[in-house]
């Protein structure tokens, strides 16, 4: 018996040796990714995924990427991107808002290593942030939807309520109120990003209410799925979700992280790649992308969205200009005053004219 | 056509074996089904079970990450197959885990910035009383209205979840945190940091008493009068009551050990590896300690070393997803067989099959 261990434990670590060594990885700069969900969910991650992708078609065999799927923003975050350090990763991109703490935490474990945190406020030595104005995208859509809303009523299913998806309603809410004053807006929270099936269910809810336009703030395509057998109209949200409902997707908007990534992974590659950086691009830097246009929508309406689309970028339009109010009614803007960023970045009150509360 | 027959003899070498079997079945089952995943098996295998002990590029991060991933699964398992062995069972720990956080975590930062020496302790035991107090609602309702505590105790999961997102947007929010939800990180409040105990591996308190605790629950469980009365209250609630002990004490111990432990590993984990109350808090350590408890064949010791291989599984498991692609949903497909087999084996060790006639 004792024999037979003898050569039992060393062929294992022979077979182990042999497998070790074929596994060796010969690319120079190697960049992680993160990822809340799977980045099959058509939506956030997968646009991340878009732009990982990018890196990899822009650097070849100079990069190596690698990615982790669900990881929860906890302690297993920290975990994961140590690990991803540990492994040789020169850069990590951590795509989600609850990563901040872990990424600080282990952005000071290892200095050399850089870190760009999604959506964040805290940045380090060798941590950057990043951050897209969807809100920018979210003024076209708003206009879309009040435009092409007939019962009046549009629904919006809500993830959790953080400054970035409050600030996302009240740019719908603005531009939807501008295009058709009667427009009235229900907000479903689901506090959750990614969940196909609560997202259908909250989609059911406001169809039920009597909204016949859906303006979505998760990651699925449940919600267009939800919307074209029910007959009502949605927009995609990060990707394009046109195969999902094709008769109810109006348009999209969609993160176009893979510019971003690859300047990134470039200046770390050359050098000159900075922290305490904070990046929030939006429609005129090609990080908040409007997809194509429906066929159902008018043509005059089209011709509004994309004019809308171009004032945005050019800068002669902004999706937060006064008079503005607040919920409460205290003013918020005056006329022709546009919003700070302070305010729209930790944005926690609603616009007059929106109802119900954001949970507390 | 099949009929189970309970074997006469069960063999306890074989119950014994039965962990073995299922983690080697798991292996070759799993590798299988990595093959087809386009990973290689080998390479893979290695990198869940091996790497994160051996390699040199992890293993000094990884073994002690192993025992603080493991300290939560390892002390609610404890607590759980008390109360399995008794016939109570408690599916709800990951409630009484967030209830444990929520209720130590309020605690401590309602003094916030106050610094004592008393907080932490203090904390910790708000901590185990949450737990306590959420187990109990199952305990009283069963005792009182004979409602089947499966149902109960699964249903306060959502309602804690519920509560948890709750206080990390309203009560509990940080007030510093730029409108975002989550409280404030605990680790940055001396008073109640469960701060590491080793220097440089992240071991907190929490994972040195999931190994005192494995020897209290060894002492009680075969060198105490009540591991028997459980023991009996499991096998026969009948001569339970015969010999004198009151069936509904030890249902309420049994919840009171199960919720308690859970509580503990909550505030542990809150105030130590997460660091706040988020909405994001639980990721599961009350459902995969069901899994851990049976494993370990709701033996301490067992459990110790069950804690440790299913920690293993998920350090690993990440190396894996990263270094080969292999896609999440595949290890958490591995894990679930691991329980599949284990049970299979039992059937055929505690059964035997036999054809039947058509009649």
């Amino acid at each position: 018996m004792r024999q037979f261990l003898k050569y039992f434990s060393a062929s294992c670590l022979f077979i182990s040796m042999v497998i070790t060594s074929s596994i060796a990885i010969a690319a120079d700069y190697k960049v992680g990714f993160i990822y809340i969900g799977p980045p099959g969910d058509h939506g956030w991650n997968y646009q991340h995924d878009v732009g990982r992708k990018a890196v990899d078609e822009a650097f070849g065999d100079k990069v190596e990427t690698v990615f982790q799927e669900n990881v929860p923003e906890s302690a297993d975050a920290e975990r994961v991107m140590t690990q991803m350090a540990l492994s040789g990763a020169d850069m990590i991109f951590a795509t989600s808002f609850g990563y901040m703490e872990p990424v600080l935490n282990v952005a000071k474990k290892f200095p050399n290593v850089k870190f760009e945190h999604a959506t964040g406020y805290m940045t380090a030595d060798n941590v950057s942030t990043y951050s897209a104005r969807f809100y920018e995208g979210r003024t076209v859509a708003g206009h879309i939807a009040g435009k092409m809303t007939k019962s009046n009523t549009i629904g919006y299913v809500a993830s959790y309520p953080i400054p970035e998806v409050v600030r996302g309603i009240n740019s719908a809410y603005l531009a939807a109120k501008k295009a058709n004053p009667n427009v009235e807006f229900k907000v479903i929270w689901i506090f959750t990003w990614y969940d196909p099936a609560k997202e259908a269910d909250a989609a059911k809810t406001l169809i039920s209410q009597g909204a016949d336009v859906i303006l979505q703030h998760v990651d699925s395509s449940a919600i267009m799925t939800v919307a074209e057998e029910a007959g009502v109209y949605a927009f995609g949200q990060a990707s394009d979700m046109s195969a999902f409902g094709p008769n109810a997707h109006l348009t999209a908007i969609i993160n176009g992280w893979a510019p971003y990534y690859v300047k990134k992974v470039k200046q770390g590659m050359d050098g000159t790649w900075k922290g305490a950086e904070q990046t929030f691009d939006g429609i005129g830097a090609g990080m908040v992308i409007i997809g194509p246009l429906s066929d159902k929508i008018p043509d005059s309406v089209k011709k509004e969205a994309m004019e809308i689309r171009d004032g945005i970028a050019s800068g002669t339009l902004h999706s937060f200009t006064g008079p503005i109010n607040k919920q409460d009614g205290s003013p918020w803007l005056k006329a022709g005053e546009t919003a700070d960023m302070g305010t729209l970045l930790g944005m926690n009150f609603y616009v007059e004219g929106i109802e119900g509360d954001i949970p507390q | 056509m099949f009929k189970l027959i309970p074997r006469e003899n069960v063999s306890p070498v074989l119950s014994l074996l039965g962990p073995l079997f299922s983690v080697g079945l798991t292996m070759i089952v799993g590798g299988i089904l990595f093959y087809f995943l386009g990973v290689d098996p080998f390479a893979a295998i290695k990198m869940i079970f091996w790497d994160p002990l051996m390699s040199e590029t992890f293993s000094t991060y990884s073994i002690p990450q192993i025992f603080i991933k493991g300290a939560p699964l390892i002390l609610i398992a404890l607590g759980l197959s008390v109360g399995f062995k008794a016939n109570v069972w408690n599916i709800g720990a990951e409630g009484q885990y967030i209830m444990g956080a929520i209720f130590g975590a309020s605690f401590a930062l309602s003094f916030y910035p106050l610094e004592s020496i008393v907080i932490f302790p203090a904390m910790i035991l708000i901590g185990v009383i949450g737990g306590f107090l959420w187990s109990m609602i199952p305990a009283f309702l069963k005792v009182k209205f004979q409602v089947n505590e499966i149902l109960v105790s699964l249903m306060l999961v959502y309602v804690a979840e519920q509560i948890l997102a709750l206080a990390s947007l309203g009560f509990l929010r940080n007030p510093d945190g730029a409108g975002f939800p989550g409280s404030r990180n605990l680790n940055q409040y001396t008073s109640a940091s469960n701060a590491e105990i080793i220097a440089g591996t992240g071991i907190h308190l929490g994972v040195l008493l999931s190994l005192l605790m494995v020897i209290f629950f060894y002492v009680l469980l075969f060198r105490h009068s009540l591991g028997f009365k459980i023991k009996l209250l499991g096998n026969s609630p009948k001569a339970s009551g015969f010999s004198g002990d009151n069936p509904n004490k030890l249902i309420f111990l049994c919840l009171t050990l199960s919720g308690s432990l859970a509580g503990l590993a909550g505030i542990m984990e809150v105030a130590g590896p997460a660091g706040q109350i988020n909405i994001d808090f639980n990721v599961g350590y009350g459902f995969t300690a069901i899994i851990v408890a049976f494993l370990g064949r709701l033996n301490p010791i067992g459990i110790f070393f069950a804690g440790i291989v299913m920690a293993l599984t998920y350090v690993g498991g990440e190396l894996t997803q990263f270094m080969l692609n292999l896609p999440a949903a595949a290890i958490q497909v591995f894990q679930g067989m691991l329980l599949f087999f284990l049970l299979s084996f039992d059937l055929f060790v505690h059964y035997k099959i036999k054809l039947k006639g058509n009649k």
